[in-house]
């Protein structure tokens, strides 16, 4: 049976990126739509019509739209290469930490590096305590799914490559090693993993003037 | 093997109540207990150190956070009364539509009744629209789920009781019979479903109570 799986993303994307780890990891082909977002295609506002957002995984002419339901998707479909525990409550475990990571740390990562200037001190406070349960999540593990990547490994991967380009283009350092060594050290293993490392934009300096231009120079002003 | 599980949740809580109503569906018996949001019990803050919210399940000592987490965490653990679908692109819609509610129209609504009144009519209107998308996603069903309620049903619960609570307690209109008949229509046929009933908090108090946590009415 003939499958057609498309992908609809942007290349400096962690979202659409999370989607590419999962289908890399689990060898399924796909055919990439690189979208551009100041002028989104015709065929990515058929597939979301709702938020009009990347990424969108169309597969056999269905679409699905948000990362999170994207991956449990490609883990319920293509069953090589799970990225979800077998087990229930650490199922509900991981979907909790990917939560916290889409809900919690990254609208506070963002307010510390590009939020008011007067309220960065509480910001970085904020953001940091974040990173903090995220420290003690990832505890003696080589990766948040074990001894593999798993589904929180991938949605962190705002945290393990994007947050060190949010951190340069605004000026404001969160993840230092002295702090987060667990973490840190998860980020540097995150980033050169199989399946990982291929799917990371590496033109940094593009992606680090594009989110400046996007969101500003942030509060490098500030004292930390 | 004797099963522990409680629950920890609010009385006014429609997430809290999302819970009650899985479990309900499920037929699993459990004890539930009746957290004070302005004084939180040391065993909530233990469960959920995190962020410190209800609902918490707690199963066999293990704790589970996020009402739909806990959802999922329901189905995939007491057969019986499916509340996701069964297959993979169908779970998906109903994740994404869960998603929507939770992140995209329970905010918007909140801003619709209690924002600020410069902001209120634009509000209003977003809240309009993304009521109109579900309104459309509906369809000719009865209930989100099909001929029987599933997940989308269960996290559309804020819709029923607690949309007409908002509404009385802010003034603002948002979910009329003419401009939502389908979602109106299902209002009634979720909140007249058993399971859903016997789990609902008395309107009065609600609409008092919430009127006393978000602040005051438009008019």
């Amino acid at each position: 049976m003939a499958e057609e799986v498309l992908l609809f993303g942007v290349w400096g994307s962690p979202f659409s990126r999370r989607v590419e780890m999962a289908l890399k990891l689990k060898g399924i082909q796909y055919k990439y739509f690189e979208e551009e977002l100041t002028n989104k295609s015709p065929t990515l506002l058929k597939y979301n019509p709702i938020h009009k957002k990347i990424p969108v995984l169309v597969h056999n002419g269905k679409p699905i739209a948000e990362s999170q339901v994207i991956l449990e998707y490609i883990d319920e479909t293509w069953k090589d290469c799970p990225i979800f525990p077998k087990d229930p409550y650490e199922r509900a475990n991981a979907r909790f930490w990917a939560k916290f990571i889409d809900e919690k740390c990254l609208p506070g990562i963002f307010n510390a590096c590009w939020g008011e200037e007067k309220q960065h001190q509480n910001a970085v406070k904020e953001a940091c305590e974040h990173l903090k349960h995220l420290e003690n999540e990832i505890g003696e593990k080589k990766y948040f799914g074990g001894e593999a990547i798993g589904f929180v490994d991938i949605v962190a991967n705002i945290i393990g490559y994007w947050l060190g380009l949010f951190e340069e283009a605004s000026g404001t350092k969160l993840l230092t090693r002295e702090e987060f060594p667990k973490l840190s050290n998860w980020a540097d293993v995150f980033v050169s993993s199989c399946g990982i490392k291929e799917n990371l934009p590496l033109a940094r300096d593009k992606l680090i003037a594009y989110f400046r231009s996007r969101f500003g120079t942030g509060s490098t002003d500030a004292s930390k | 093997m004797a099963e522990e599980l409680s629950l920890l949740g609010m009385w006014a809580s429609p997430f809290s109540c999302r819970v009650k109503i899985a479990l309900k569906l499920k037929v699993v018996q459990y004890k539930y207990v009746e957290e004070d949001l302005f004084n939180k019990s040391p065993l909530l803050l233990k469960y959920n150190p995190i962020d410190k919210k209800v609902p918490v399940l707690v199963h066999n000592g293990n704790p589970l956070l996020e009402s739909l987490v806990i959802l999922e965490y329901i189905d995939e653990t007491w057969q019986g009364y499916p509340i996701f679908p069964k297959d993979p692109y169908e779970r998906a819609v109903a994740r994404f539509w869960a998603k929507f509610i939770d992140d995209k129209l329970l905010p918007a609504i909140r801003r619709a009744c209690w924002g600020e009144e410069k902001g209120r009519e634009k509000a209003v209107e977003e809240a309009t629209e993304l009521l109109q998308l579900l309104e459309m996603e509906l369809k000719e069903k009865r209930f989100f789920g099909g001929e029987t309620i599933g997940l989308v049903d269960i996290v559309a619960d804020t819709l029923s009781l607690w949309l007409t609570s908002f509404e009385e307690g802010s003034g603002v209109e948002l979910m009329t019979r003419e401009k939502f008949p389908k979602l109106s229509k299902w209002s009634h046929e979720f909140a007249s479903t058993s399971a859903v009933k016997e789990n609902l908090p008395p309107k009065d108090e609600l609409t008092v109570f919430l009127k006393s946590l978000f602040g005051k009415p438009a008019k």
